[in-house]
């Protein structure tokens, strides 16, 4: 609502002037790429980033990314004019700023990207973004949860989809879009095609909102209306649409992608236009036209026909324009009357002509008036779905419910709260006015572009429709041309029919609306689905937890060495490995005294029933281990080990000293569960040494070290020249691991003396 | 613990400890010893004059909190290993300057891998003393 604003707050401060001055110089940039691009030229700039593993930080501009690259800077420009003044006065909006022209930037690199990794990094980029903008109120609870959820959804796809781009990587051998193009009948071959298509689609499909992960989209509305015009209309959901369009040339041409992208977009397209009519809110009305145009565009993204392909150019500008304005003119509304619910508002155009106008404009376009460039888009919908490989039946028949559909909820968004009865108007203390002219010129020009395309088709066919085909297809010459009258034909009857239902539906809209409603109640809803399968994430974890974490020193224990020594007596048993005879040559009877002190060390401590008795074993045993290092000579290896176990000793003296009582004997099969742990991995570990010391060692190593330690590094040393010269980036990370795991400890210890829980 | 002999013998004790310590690390790069082995003597001589003394005297003869001590180690080991950078080396590249050399002499040799081995020592000794002064205080 309008609480974001403050209606005297000055529009000239820096927050609210550099994000359009920033998104208007990038759009001037853009708009120079327009000339090559359109003769059919591609530029490409690389820099390397990650050379030692192939990946550079490429861009490229075609045909397509630049008619979404100018989409976004274009349209950036007029919603940060929007919400340069919509946010005025907030004590946040600086924040708001900076976030809103980081989610521009993150969707640029998005669309320009050449490099499939770095198209993965600017993907996640806008996802992270439109979190911070989602959850821009972040202290509202739904806020927060429709953040999290956009987050979890398309986070989820994008982990897929990068899963897909591995593995096209790894069977095309290249990560460059640009030189992917002609590949395409390596993957459509390869044994991974499946894989490669269902990981894309699941990225693609969350991004861009396709039934059944569409529930987020609706949500996402809690954010401020100019994130909602921007990200949720105009660019955001379209990132999967582009996605789908990027990866046309090397995936489709199957039945796999033409029926998945026909049956969910049809799906989506028409499920999402029935639910538009059901809301009362007039943004959450948008949310679901919005899933309809995403739909739409999937559906067409299924063929590969020059229609299929000229249609969904079309109607991606065409929807970009109308839906922007109409999130903004809402926007306006909103701002002067203070809500958005349709039952309430009605006869504005008195008070808000210009809003009035403007949105009227767009929503003639939307409905697919003539001689709106909405007209022509849904002229070429139908032809393209008149020839569709798929189903002819489907597809046009999904087009034709949603566009009435549409011209419905046309009239619900502009019509009504212009036009419509003032009745239920709420009461303000202030006069209803036009909305400050940074706010109105997004509807305004956006709406007037709607007329103006549709009058000049041959420029949006030139700059637009023509090049992305190209992009698509690789031939530009199969691009349809774009004509507002192209004559008496089928188009043009169902577009008359769709009027004619369109009205009917528009009249009773109500009534629908009601039954719609009532009817809701009973469906499933996804929504609450969500929510009880975090629910259910939570409780699994919950119970993992407490399964392999139960707070239990023995069982811990317990696990991992039963682990080890499953793991790989298992894999020795298995392979059937052969570890060869022990060599027992050379022993003489210091080796054996040694092994005498070790092994009574470690008996002594299994059978004793004093716990100072078995810390004092235990020491034994680790004195004989140094014994042995001394042995075979390790010095540096003995001396660390006899401190070590002097300390260990004196740690465990301090804690048995305190702790109450000496400790019971342990049940019986507990401790025959021990030490069948201890045995086999006992077995196992003398197993593994038998092995290695049966065959000759690699010398490389050692000889490395002994050949460079002194002229080198200066050493004679080679343990410690290995530790502190050599491998000195390993010896920073174990000794950042014992000052963590001090401190940690230090932490556990002082908070259970506080009384705190553990 | 009480005891009068233990605290008395405590006192040289720790100090020939202490000083062996600084021995076995600056050694270490050419015979048996180094960072590591330092720390763990050094921490050796403070948790048995912890035990001697109880653990406030230990860390008021320690004068600065064992936590810190950890970290101040391996900020000097960071800065051991970020040296190298200014003579445009890989990370962790040893720097050698020898004071003095002539010949086959080589003088007195300094190093950040020395200053490595300080921080090490520091944060093997530090880390000892965080996990054992608490332990003897909270348990």
């Amino acid at each position: 609502m309008a609480q974001n604003s403050d209606q005297s707050a000055s529009f000239w401060t820096a927050a609210s002037i550099v994000p359009p001055l920033i998104a208007a110089g990038l759009f001037a940039f853009f708009l120079s790429f327009l000339h090559p691009i359109s003769a059919g030229e591609s530029v490409r700039h690389a820099w390397e980033w990650i050379p030692s593993m192939g990946v550079e930080l490429s861009f490229f501009i075609d045909g397509l990314s630049l008619t979404f690259a100018l989409l976004i800077s274009g349209i950036g420009v007029l919603v940060m004019l929007f919400s340069g003044k919509y946010m005025a006065g907030n004590p946040q909006h600086g924040r708001f700023s900076m976030y809103l022209v980081s989610f521009m930037l993150a969707m640029l690199g998005l669309v320009l990207s050449d490099n499939l990794l770095g198209l993965f990094v600017f993907w996640e980029l806008t996802t992270i973004t439109s979190f911070l903008l989602i959850g821009f109120n972040h202290d509202s609870k739904l806020s927060q949860r429709s953040a999290m959820q956009a987050l979890l959804v398309t986070g989820t796809g994008g982990l897929a989809m990068l899963a897909g781009f591995l593995l096209i990587g790894s069977v095309s051998g290249t990560m460059e879009l640009s030189e992917l193009r002609g590949m395409g009948d390596i993957l459509r071959d390869s044994p991974m095609y499946l894989p490669i298509l269902l990981l894309v689609l699941a990225g693609a499909f969350t991004k861009s909102a396709q039934f059944p992960f569409h529930f987020w989209l609706p949500n996402a509305m809690a954010a401020p209306t100019p994130v909602s015009a921007y990200l949720h209309s105009a660019t955001m959901v379209k990132g999967g649409v582009y996605l789908l369009a990027r990866m046309h040339p090397n995936l489709s041409g199957t039945d796999v992608w033409l029926w998945t992208l026909v049956v969910f977009g049809a799906f989506t397209t028409v499920f999402a236009s029935v639910l538009a009519l059901k809301q009362n809110d007039l943004k959450q009305t948008l949310a679901y036209t919005t899933l309809m145009a995403l739909g739409a565009l999937v559906l067409f993204l299924a063929a590969p026909g020059g229609y299929a392909i000229t249609a969904m150019a079309t109607f991606l500008v065409v929807h970009s324009l109308y839906k922007a304005a109409l999130f903004l003119m809402i926007g306006c509304v909103d701002h002067s009357t203070g809500t958005r619910d349709a039952r309430r508002l009605g006869g504005l155009i008195r008070r808000m002509p210009i809003t009035g106008v403007a949105g009227g404009l767009a929503a003639l376009s939307m409905a697919g008036m003539y001689p709106f460039i909405g007209f022509i888009g849904k002229e070429l919908l139908y032809k393209a779905g008149l020839e569709s490989p798929a189903s002819v039946l489907i597809v046009t028949g999904a087009i034709f419910l949603a566009s009435a559909l549409m011209f419905a909820v046309a009239g619900v968004v502009a019509l009504k709260p212009f036009w419509g009865s003032a009745a239920h108007m709420p009461q303000l203390d202030r006069p209803i006015r036009e909305a400050p002219i940074p706010m109105l010129a997004g509807p305004v020009i956006l709406g007037v572009a709607g007329l103006f395309f549709g009058l000049n088709s041959h420029a949006l066919q030139h700059a637009v429709t023509d090049p992305i085909v190209g992009a698509v297809l690789g031939d530009m010459e199969k691009a349809k041309d774009l004509h507002l009258w192209a004559g008496v034909n089928m188009a043009l009857y169902l577009s008359l029919a769709t009027f004619a239902t369109g009205l009917v539906l528009y009249l009773f809209h109500k009534t629908l609306r009601e039954r719609l409603i009532a009817a809701g109640e009973r469906l499933m809803s996804f929504d609450a689905k969500w929510d009880s399968l975090l629910v259910a994430i939570n409780a699994g974890a919950v119970k993992v937890t407490a399964l392999i974490q139960p707070g239990i020193l023995s069982r811990y224990l317990l696990v991992v060495f039963s682990t080890i020594t499953l793991a790989i007596g298992g894999t020795i048993l298995a392979r059937g490995l052969d570890i060869g005879t022990p060599v027992l040559d050379g022993i003489t009877y210091v080796h054996l005294i040694v092994f005498g002190l070790t092994v009574s060390g470690a008996f002594v401590a299994v059978i004793t029933n004093s716990r100072i008795a078995a810390i004092a074993g235990l020491g034994v045993t680790g004195i004989g281990v140094a014994l042995v290092f001394i042995q075979f000579g390790a010095p540096d290896v003995a001396i660390t080990q006899i401190l070590v176990e002097m300390l260990v000793v004196v740690l465990f003296s301090v804690a048995a000293l305190k702790l109450p009582t000496l400790p019971q004997r342990l049940p019986f099969h507990n401790r025959g569960l021990h030490a069948i742990v201890a045995i086999g991995l006992g077995a196992v570990v003398t197993g593994v040494v038998i092995g290695i010391t049966s065959v000759p060692l690699n010398m490389n190593l050692t000889e490395y070290f002994e050949k460079y330690s002194y002229p080198i590094a200066h050493g004679k040393n080679i343990v410690n020249v290995i530790l502190v010269d050599f491998r000195a980036f390993d010896t920073f990370g174990e000794i950042s691991v014992v000052a963590v795991a001090a401190i940690s400890a230090y932490a556990l210890l002082k908070q259970r003396k506080s009384g705190g829980t553990s | 613990m009480n005891s009068l002999i233990l605290s008395t013998a405590t006192r040289l004790i720790v100090a020939i400890l202490l000083m062996f310590s600084i021995f076995m690390l600056l050694r270490g790069h050419n015979q048996p010893g180094g960072g590591f082995i330092g720390g763990l003597i050094g921490a050796t001589g403070f948790v048995l004059y912890a035990i001697a003394s109880g653990t406030k005297e230990a860390r008021a003869a320690l004068r600065v909190a064992p936590q810190q001590m950890a970290m101040v180690g391996l900020g000097i080991a960071a800065v051991a290993g970020l040296a190298s950078a200014l003579f445009a080396d890989p990370l962790f590249t040893g720097q050698w300057l020898f004071i003095g050399a002539s010949g086959d002499d080589h003088g007195l040799p300094l190093s950040t891998v020395l200053m490595f081995d300080i921080g090490v020592y520091l944060v093997v000794m530090g880390g000892i003393l965080t996990l054992v002064f608490a332990l003897e205080e909270e348990i």
